[in-house]
């Protein structure tokens, strides 16, 4: 295949859910395999390890089974990243097992998908698994999920068995917070509507499955209404040569959301502080406007007090901001969670004390019922709790802004990743200190 | 760039800035790994672009194994003049003297040695983190790999005890005596950093493209020859037109025959090519468990 070299293309990201027994290794390696992105080496590779481990049998799955101990225990055990493409776009696939007890290793792969692909077995139907995965890509407000319907060949292609598995499906589309959902009949293992449409379903009108990822609409993916720019590093050159930079004070970070134009008021919060945009830099030069998720330095008007982990907002679409926070959490540690605790959050470039104050309830993750009398929060478990910081956060609600709204817990002393946090949409906006402070 | 809308190297290079950026701000000592290699052009690159008109806010650090190609140590040190960056280079050599490597007996290959050369280059300077260029797609049990890889005092990598990383929110909390590498190159693929150096119109190694050479067959690839790699009894020895896609040590780097002069003709032979870029790279053939042996053990 051949990539035509001047052609600007884009990027799409998803992760694939199922198991092993549902052919998500098979249709992965498929997609790889008929896009043409599997080099000789590889596929040698794989027969090597076949002769030596597999008895003879191509796994597919071991493309994607990068360590030893899951060669050995033939499961996944995290997340694999692949990577491949097309003419029209660059797809980076998420590979994240199916299990039940690695329902942290999807939260970490769907995190920063656009599109989620949803393996279900055409002779299983919709069962407590495929639940288990379109809740979880639900939570994380995936912008777009692919039920792909797979096996076709082993209930004879039959349209029936689709549209009774789309229906399954759609009677429990209400619960969830998915606004795109496409449900496609393949075989991967015959490669039936994965790369090529099917001769063996003439019903079938839709697109397949790669001509899906590559027409999925992901420009408006980014929330691009409200600014936010979260400071991550302040740019003052030291000793500079050029004498027209001694005095320079850049406030440098990765767009989170909205638009940045020269000559716009924003507002620093949570000082309140507000200025107006003087310069932007971007990886491109110097340019009028930026957006997320451009990586930016900016210039302010007014020499004022802005430090990592201050966010930059527009003064007319506030954010939240307090002390007092709810969110929902998927605890990823061995060791339960219990009320009281005190960890470190770090929410986009900030990092503070948070203590937990409250287990509100565990969400059932089948079909996303709150579950109360909860004392504790387990590996894999979904909850909404309550938490105290030690100072203000300046955060947004999950829901509408995936970057300003998300955060992880650490263990101070082990440093563990303990969990990842969606936070609920603010009850009321920030409310500066300086709100009547302006220059 | 027209309308809110970033291209697929766009994307990678706004992503890497900020993984950067998150280094300068959440680490004391920091190093930049640099050997001249095609990824670590373009994580310099990007190190200039993540932080100007600042100049680069780490020192670059090289392990050099006295088996590198000359093109590449004598470009690797003209760079970094350019940049006015502060280049460390901690030898093999040295540490053999020193007795902090040692070399198994009857073993030329100097692979291994780089590890306990590395991990003494940073203790010495106390360094806290090291940025890479290593990508996922080399190789697979660098597919698994985060872009905040955790190492504790050994300097290993625990491969089944990986912080869980989400969104872009990377834990970069370490205990002293502990480690981070980090890789802002992570999602980014051998044709990706192709096309970034050709839009960046950065200069790479001359050995990157077409240049005649005397080489032996060995194991199914050409080698360079040349004091270290003799011709043994009976090979194969020809005079080729050649070029290398991806750099090791001499001794183990296989050169591919290819009229690629240009980045546009390097492009155009990436993608149609039939063998990943470690396919060459015989370090990488010795088991199917190699690279995660070596990432265990300390490697980058």
């Amino acid at each position: 295949m051949s990539i035509p070299v001047h052609h600007p293309v884009d990027l799409l990201r998803f992760n694939t859910c199922g198991s092993v027994d549902d052919g998500k290794s098979t249709l992965i390696g498929r997609l790889l395999y008929d896009s043409k992105s599997l080099m000789d080496d590889q596929v040698e590779a794989l027969e090597r390890s076949a002769d030596l481990t597999g008895g003879g049998q191509i796994n597919l799955a071991n493309l994607t089974d990068g360590l030893r101990a899951e060669r050995e225990q033939g499961i996944t055990i995290d997340v694999a990243y692949r990577y491949f493409a097309t003419p029209r776009r660059k797809f980076i696939i998420a590979d994240t097992p199916g299990h039940i007890q690695y329902t942290r290793n999807m939260v970490t792969g769907a995190s920063t998908a656009n599109l989620s692909v949803v393996l279900v077995d055409a002779r299983l139907g919709i069962i407590e698994q495929s639940r288990r995965h379109s809740c979880i890509a639900s939570l994380l407000r995936i912008p777009h999920l692919v039920v792909a319907i797979n096996k076709m060949d082993l209930v004879d292609y039959s349209e029936e068995r689709f549209l009774e598995i789309r229906d399954q499906f759609e009677e429990f589309l209400p619960r969830l917070s998915l606004k795109d959902v496409k449900c496609i009949p393949v075989s991967a293992l015959n490669g039936d509507n994965v790369v090529e449409p099917s001769a063996r379903m003439p019903w079938y009108s839709g697109p397949t499955l790669l001509g899906h990822l590559e027409d999925v609409h992901i420009g408006s993916d980014w929330n691009l209404r409200a600014l936010r720019l979260p400071v991550q590093w302040v740019n003052r050159p030291n000793n500079p040569s050029d004498p027209l930079l001694h005095d320079f004070r850049g406030l440098s970070g990765q767009m989170a959301g909205g638009v940045l134009k020269v000559g716009q008021p924003v507002m620093v919060l949570p000082s309140g502080f507000r200025s107006v945009v003087k310069e932007i830099l971007t990886p491109e030069g110097r340019v009028s406007e930026a957006f997320a998720p451009q990586s930016v330095t900016i210039v302010l008007e007014h020499d004022i007090d802005v430090s990592r982990g201050d966010m930059i907002v527009d003064p007319e679409i506030l954010p939240g901001c307090g002390r007092d926070l709810h969110a929902k959490i998927c605890w990823l540690h061995p060791r339960p969670l219990q009320p009281g605790k005190k960890f470190l959050l770090k929410h986009t470039t900030q990092t503070v004390q948070a203590a937990v104050t409250a287990i509100e309830h565990r969400i059932n993750i089948t079909n996303l019922a709150p579950e109360s009398g909860a004392s504790e929060l387990a590996m894999n478990d979904i909850g909404e709790i309550r938490l105290t910081a030690s100072s203000p956060v300046v955060f947004d609600g999950y829901a509408a802004n995936r970057l300003t709204g998300s955060f992880i817990l650490i263990e101070p002393g082990t440093n563990a990743t303990l969990a990842a946090g969606m936070f609920h949409h603010p009850t009321e906006v920030a409310r500066p200190e300086y709100r009547d402070f302006s220059i | 760039m027209s309308g809110y809308y970033l291209d697929h190297l766009q994307y990678l290079e706004t992503e890497a800035i900020h993984v950067m950026r998150e280094v300068a701000a959440e680490f004391e000592r920091p190093a930049l790994l640099f050997s001249g290699g095609k990824d670590s052009i373009c994580l310099l690159r990007l190190a200039e672009k993540a932080f100007r008109p600042s100049e680069i806010p780490m020192p670059f650090l090289n392990i050099d194994t006295g088996h590198h190609f000359p093109e590449l140590n004598e470009f690797r040190d003209r760079r970094a003049k350019e940049l006015r960056g502060k280049l460390i280079v901690r030898t093999v050599e040295e540490a053999l003297a020193k007795g902090i490597a040692v070399q198994a007996p009857g073993q030329v290959s100097r692979n291994h040695l780089q590890i306990p050369t590395l991990l003494a280059a940073i203790e010495e300077f106390r360094f806290d983190c090291c940025i890479g260029g290593a990508r996922r797609d080399e190789e697979k049990a660098r597919a698994k790999e985060r872009f905040f890889s955790f190492r504790d005092s050994f300097g290993q990598w625990d491969p089944k005890n990986q912080r869980p990383e989400i969104w872009n929110l990377y834990n970069a909390r370490l205990n002293p005596g502990e480690n981070m590498r980090v890789f802002p190159l992570s999602n980014w693929t051998e044709m990706d950093v192709w096309e970034y150096i050709r839009k960046e119109n950065l200069e790479v190694p001359n050995i990157y493209f077409s240049h005649p050479r005397r080489c032996v067959r060995r194991q199914g690839q050409w080698l360079p020859l040349n004091d270290l790699v003799p011709p043994k009894p009976g090979e194969q020895v020809e005079d080729l037109v050649v070029r290398v896609r991806t750099i090791g040590d001499i001794i183990s780097t296989g050169c591919v025959e290819s009229p690629a002069n240009t980045i546009d003709d390097i492009i155009a032979e990436t993608s149609v090519a039939r063998v990943t870029e470690r396919g060459s790279r015989a370090d990488d053939k010795a088991s199917e468990a190699a690279m995660e042996d070596r990432k265990k053990a300390g490697y980058f």
